[in-house]
């Protein structure tokens, strides 16, 4: 796959496979961003009108971690349901079917480098 | 023209009442000497006439016996002695005062009062001479001079009523000195007559001037200025003080109670007397019963430490420094007498409430036994009573709750049995609530809603440091003393507002959503 423009790196596929804690189905990250949302309060992004959805966290050791899923990835597709023009529960309901145990992302990171410059500035 | 004023109490350009105030000054300081180690102010006392001035033996009479009822009740045998000497030579001194007050205010009086008709006797005395003197020389003159007739006929109708309306009004107090702005616009009236005399004594009388409509006009712009000068006595004695220039801070010096109040550029005798006005109907009363700590709070004072001096002789810095001494070491033993206040004041917090509530409990009982009767019913001509009956009727069963309360607040010197069914029939008349009945009694009015010996105080003390006819300005501080109490009275000037505008285009209302939501999935 080839990057898209402004990415540095093409969009990578993970698979992550949920985990069953009692009654609920985890994942192990957390998300942030959405079209209700306020971008400009996005650490992650590039553009800071960019509303997409955003890894915020990754907890350790949880099924994103193992599936290489690394903070501050923007979410592109979920299942091939889209991700760049949801709100924020929506995204959150996709990632978080009951039906579904395994989910394929498709997501974008910027490259270290990028990402290291970012936080150095900001 | 009439520009003087009925308002009593300035002594005006006699030696008599100079001589006389500089003797009262002087006989002021001497006793503020005596009582308090003065600092060397002036202090000059109002009156405050509610009535005529020949009832000052009635009410100096009442105020005796005012003092005379308060002393038997509260003072012991050998303290009477040495109290009824202090009222003696107040009364004395009082009697010493108003005797040369009238007659200066009467002089006051009498000269404003010849001044106005002076002034308003000479239009018409310049309009009837020539005929009178030298009728045959006289010019005739037709329409025009009949114009002028009339509008000089009406212009001292207009000013009559415009000085009735501003001037004779009922004096609200005495005041200690002149008022300056009065006093000069009667100079200035005076002035200007005379000067018009003069004139037409050399130009008209003396050279028995022909032209009548000359004298006509001569006379109607007599009348002008006179208008003019009396449009100037409204701007400088009513308009000029009505925009607020200073904020008044009045504290009530023995319990603390306070108000603030906004005033234009008055004199400080006039400030004096308008915040007087205020103080009646904004001011709760005076109680003396709620001013001291209870006994039981402050009875532990004892000091318990002796202090020895040791080496020289020198008494005056042994003193001090015993006295200081003393105080810390007082400060700095544990004193709980706070612990005892607090707990007292809860107490009575307590005990309170509960009186009012079975005061209110029993009112609103006693109100349910009477009714208004309907045109409509016929009652047995026996069962239908007055009001003052029917207050009497359901009296009764508030009697002992409402003196319980009246007691445990201690008001019960304010309202006597009388004044109470008084009230109770003033309610039922007008078909109050009983809790519009207890308004009264719940919360400590202002004076002026109790009996009239309470709050017909009439004399008050000005005591200022400043001459009391200077106007207000920013940090003045004056007093207006009482017998039992004084009012502290400081001025501070109103700041100047600096107003910009800021313009808002009413479509520049704009929103945007602010969610940061983060959600773990």
């Amino acid at each position: 796959p080839t990057p898209l423009p402004g990415q540095d790196v093409a969009p990578q596929r993970v698979e992550i496979h949920k985990l069953r804690q009692g009654e609920n189905l985890i994942l192990g990250f957390s998300i942030g961003g959405g079209i209700d949302q306020d971008p400009s309060q996005n650490p992650f992004s590039e553009d800071k009108t960019d509303k997409g959805i955003y890894v915020t966290r990754v907890s350790e050791g949880g099924p994103a971690e193992i599936a290489g899923l690394q903070i501050g990835d923007k979410i592109m597709q979920v299942n091939g349901w889209d991700m760049t023009m949801v709100t924020h529960d929506q995204a959150r309901k996709r990632l978080t079917k009951r039906s579904e145990e395994v989910v394929r992302l498709l997501v974008t990171r910027q490259s270290l480098q990028k990402a290291v410059q970012q936080s150095m500035l900001s | 023209m009439d520009t003087e004023s009925q308002y009593s109490g300035y002594s005006y350009k006699s030696g008599h009442s100079r001589s006389s105030r500089k003797h009262r000054d002087r006989r002021d300081r001497h006793r503020s000497k005596s009582r308090d180690g003065s600092r060397g102010d002036k202090s000059v006392t109002i009156q405050a006439p509610g009535e005529p001035l020949l009832d000052n033996e009635s009410t100096r009479g009442d105020e005796r016996d005012d003092n005379w009822g308060e002393t038997t009740t509260v003072v012991t045998g050998t303290s009477e002695h040495s109290i009824s000497h202090d009222d003696l030579t107040r009364i004395a001194k009082d009697m010493e005062d108003s005797v040369p007050l009238d007659c200066s205010r009467h002089l006051g009086v009498a000269v404003g009062a010849t001044l106005a008709l002076l002034s308003f006797l000479t239009p018409l005395a310049f309009l009837l001479l020539p005929p009178l003197l030298w009728r045959e020389e006289l010019e005739p003159c037709g329409t025009a001079c009949e114009g002028l007739f009339i509008s000089v006929a009406f212009k001292l109708l207009i000013l009559l009523l415009g000085s009735w309306a501003l001037f004779f009004r009922r004096p609200k107090a005495s005041l200690p000195r002149v008022l300056v702005l009065r006093a000069l616009l009667m100079v200035l009236v005076f002035l200007l007559v005379v000067s018009y005399w003069l004139f037409y004594g050399v130009r008209i009388l003396d050279a028995r001037e022909r032209s009548y409509q000359g004298v006509v006009q001569f006379a109607v712009s007599l009348v002008d200025a006179l208008l003019f000068v009396h449009y100037l006595a409204v701007v400088l004695l009513e308009l000029r003080q009505l925009q607020p220039q200073f904020t008044l801070k009045v504290v009530r010096s023995t319990d603390g109670a306070s108000r603030f109040y906004n005033v234009g550029h008055l004199s400080i005798q006039r400030v004096a007397v308008w915040i007087l006005e205020k103080y009646y109907h904004d001011f709760p009363v005076y109680n003396p019963a709620l001013l001291n700590l209870p006994k039981s709070v402050l009875a532990k004072k004892v000091s318990g430490f002796k202090v020895y001096s040791l080496g020289e002789e020198n008494s005056t810095n042994n003193s001090t420094g015993q006295s200081r001494a003393v105080i810390a070491a007082a400060a700095r033993r544990r004193d709980n007498s706070h612990n005892e206040y607090y707990y007292e004041e809860a107490e009575h917090e307590r005990r309170v409430r509960k009186r009012r509530a079975r005061l209110v409990v029993a009112v609103e009982e006693a109100f349910t036994h009477i009714k208004r009767l309907q045109e409509e019913e016929q009652k047995n001509p026996r069962e239908v009573m007055d009001p003052r009956e029917a207050a009497q009727a359901i009296f009764a069963s508030m009697a002992r709750a409402m003196q319980k309360y009246l007691r445990t607040t201690k008001q019960q010197p304010y309202h006597t049995m009388e004044s109470i069914l008084q009230h109770l029939e003033f309610c039922i008349t007008h078909d109050m609530t009983p809790k519009a009945f207890l308004e009264r009694y719940l919360a400590a009015g202002p004076t002026i809603q109790y009996h009239k010996e309470r709050w017909l105080a009439k004399q008050w003390t000005l005591v200022s440091e400043e001459p009391v006819t200077n106007g207000l300005k920013d940090g003045i501080v004056f007093l207006l003393k009482r017998q039992d109490f004084s009012l502290v009275v400081s001025t501070k000037k109103v700041p100047f507002f600096k107003l910009s505008e800021e313009f808002v285009d009413p479509k520049s209302h704009k929103f945007v959503m602010r969610l940061q939501s983060e959600t773990s999935v």
